[in-house]
């Protein structure tokens, strides 16, 4: 299994002292090599769902297990490190380092999973097409190359998991469907198992595993 | 791809601010560095100057004054003493050597000051265990002189050149007499390299060089505590010769007289080697001869090293503390630059950190970077200032030669200077840490978010 949560609860603190329960999940399970879209609608908890898996933000309780490792047990070093390891992150809004090149914002995510890799980053641009424009700053790509570069980069170490959130969304429509392809086809290509939350219904509907967050994700249950 | 290199981007994306900031590092460690090196050079000098003597003989007055003059050629003499004071210390039980130096007139060109000695000044070394080394044959008869190698070069004189004197006095005339070149000393880094020497014979033998009778008999008198008729028994024969010349009739023709009697002659200091093994044994025989000095005349013995200390640590010392002062404040004020350019630069890398945080970088990696921006800074801007702070020696050791005979060798490099490094780095760990606690207490969440 790739991804299994269990008893999973997570809530905010509001400014007025109560707490504003966001995730309330009993178990959920993504086997490995499994590409599924999570859809829901806006503030529902998906970005806050993403942040958990990935270990950004910590559950109040339960079990985040990803490729066999409950990293909810782990202590936040620890939780980095199997991030920048194990799990791959596509944003909505690409999240490139300005002052970097293509390449090296793929090279980034490699130094901080210690695995500096350069033959590896040229090909993972080449694959997703920017062989030639590896050595431009994000502000020199288009908004698509942009995308393209952080795909490449969510691949560099290797995960068992992507989480992609939105990554279509900042995108125009001529580059949407060669995104969701590049991620789609990559993810099979390295056996990643891929969990890509939207709100597009035209992108969901090209999953054979669709599933609404509301229908497992009950925040207001108390039980 | 290190944290070095992520650290090396990050300035290099805000180019304009990180360059300013660095700059602003570089001027204060050059300045700095520029005080330290040329404070170096300058307390070297005043230091070794001196030290070939034991005592600086010269009339009561201020010891500094005398000092100055005598050795540094940089201010007036304070009077003279009779030449009956020096014969009678060259055959003093405790004195080695001692040295005749008359000072006042300058060169016609170039204004350099013109010191009359014997041949015995070059014997004794300008510098520790540095012999004086002369191109030509030095001081030997009554017209010759010795040029240090500044006058060498910017009076273009070699051996051979003829040059007159300025009597420094009322008129400022200028002498008839003139002198030429029979030796060059080589760079010395000392005063001597700005300075004329003439054979003591010529300058007496200098118009209005020798003392009048009258009045030369009434300044021995008192100088010794003598009766004015004792004196004038003791020259006796040298007065009526003088009587004798005086009847002899000078129209039509001018010549020289020879040397003028001991009785005209004076000198302005006497330089002093002691008898007995150097240090101890010299410094003794040098207290014993400064005391009896104070008691038996109007004279005083100066001791060059005790005076250059106590200038250096309450002038020279107070002008080098101001400037170290100012340019620790100018340093203080840079970190204060580079603390602000980062914690500023902090408000807008929220997300950029929170981006690293996300593809896995620790909080201390995140720190380590900011703290390895504000090193970055301090240590380049350090290294070009030490740079720019040489650069700034090398281009005005020649102006400072020029101005003051000061040798400056633009090489020097002076152990303080190993700190300067350590010290930036220790200051931008200090600037760095609360930014990148900053930096630390990122909430990635709410980062990416925004």
């Amino acid at each position: 299994m790739s991804l299994e949560l269990r008893n999973l609860r997570k809530s905010y603190r509001e400014p007025g002292g109560g707490t504003l329960p966001v995730l309330h999940i009993d178990a959920f399970d993504l086997p490995q090599g499994e590409q599924m879209a999570l859809v829901g609608h806006s503030g529902g908890g998906k970005t806050t769902l993403l942040n958990v898996i990935s270990g950004i933000t910590s559950a109040d309780s339960g079990q985040v297990i990803v490729d066999g490792v409950e990293i909810s047990g782990l202590v936040e070093p620890a939780r980095d490190r199997f991030r920048a390891e194990r799990i791959g992150i596509v944003f909505q809004t690409f999240h490139l380092l300005p002052a970097f090149t293509a390449l090296e914002n793929v090279l980034l995510g490699m130094a901080f999973a210690g695995r500096p890799d350069g033959a590896f980053a040229r090909q993972l641009l080449d694959r997703v097409g920017l062989g030639q424009r590896m050595h431009h700053r994000p502000a020199q790509l288009s908004v698509g190359e942009q995308q393209r570069v952080a795909v490449a980069r969510a691949l560099a170490n290797r995960p068992r998991l992507m989480l992609a959130d939105e990554p279509t969304a900042s995108v125009d429509l001529a580059n949407q469907q060669m995104i969701l392809d590049l991620l789609r086809q990559a993810c099979q290509e390295h056996q990643v198992s891929l969990l890509l939350v939207t709100h597009s219904s035209e992108v969901s509907s090209q999953f054979e595993r669709v599933e609404q967050l509301s229908q497992f994700n009950r925040p207001g249950d108390r039980s | 791809m290190n944290l070095l290199t992520i650290a090396f981007k990050s300035l290099q994306q805000r180019w304009l601010s990180s360059f300013l900031t660095g700059l602003s590092v570089s001027l204060g460690v050059a300045l700095m560095v520029a005080v330290l090196v040329l404070n170096s050079v300058v307390t070297k000098v005043f230091e070794q100057s001196g030290t070939g003597y034991d005592l600086v003989v010269g009339p009561k007055g201020s010891d500094t004054q005398l000092v100055l003059s005598t050795i540094y050629h940089i201010d007036k003499p304070i009077e003279n003493l009779p030449w009956r004071f020096y014969r009678e210390l060259s055959e003093h039980r405790l004195v080695e050597r001692a040295v005749p130096v008359n000072l006042g007139d300058t060169t016609e060109i170039g204004n350099f000051p013109i010191v009359g000695t014997t041949p015995q000044y070059f014997l004794i070394d300008p510098v520790p265990d540095q012999k004086f080394r002369v191109k030509g044959d030095g001081l030997r008869g009554t017209w010759d002189a010795v040029i240090g190698s500044q006058v060498a070069r910017k009076n273009h004189w070699d051996v051979g050149a003829t040059f007159k004197m300025v009597h420094s006095g009322q008129d400022d005339h200028v002498h008839n007499e003139l002198f030429t070149v029979r030796g060059v000393l080589a760079p010395t880094g000392t005063p001597n390299d700005r300075t004329v020497f003439v054979h003591i014979d010529g300058f007496f033998q200098l118009d209005e060089h020798e003392k009048p009778v009258e009045e030369a008999v009434e300044r021995e008198a008192k100088f010794f505590g003598e009766s004015e008729d004792q004196i004038r028994e003791r020259y006796k024969n040298d007065i009526a010769e003088m009587q004798r010349h005086a009847g002899h009739d000078h129209s039509g023709h001018h010549h020289h007289h020879g040397p003028p009697s001991d009785l005209q002659k004076e000198v302005t200091s006497i330089l002093l080697v002691m008898k007995g093994k150097e240090g101890f044994q010299r410094g003794l025989a040098a207290s014993t001869l400064q005391a009896d000095l104070k008691e038996g005349f109007q004279a005083q013995g100066v001791s060059v090293v005790q005076v250059m200390t106590r200038l250096m640590t309450n002038l020279v010392g107070n002008v080098r503390d101001a400037f170290l002062l100012l340019t620790v404040l100018i340093i203080a004020v840079s970190g204060i630059g580079i603390f602000v350019s980062i914690y500023n630069s902090m408000s807008e890398r929220r997300r950029e950190i929170a981006i690293m945080r996300a593809l896995g970088a620790r909080r201390q990696t995140v720190l380590s970077i900011v703290l390895l921006e504000s090193t970055l800074l301090c240590t380049l801007g350090g290294l070009a200032g030490m740079l720019m702070g040489h650069l700034l020696v090398f281009c005005a050791a020649p102006v400072i030669e020029d101005r003051s005979g000061l040798l400056i060798d633009p090489y020097t490099f002076i152990g303080m200077e190993l700190v300067v490094i350590p010290g930036l780095v220790l200051m931008a760990m200090l600037i760095g840490l609360l930014p990148g606690m900053s930096a630390y207490r990122t909430d990635v969440a709410e980062a990416l978010q925004n």
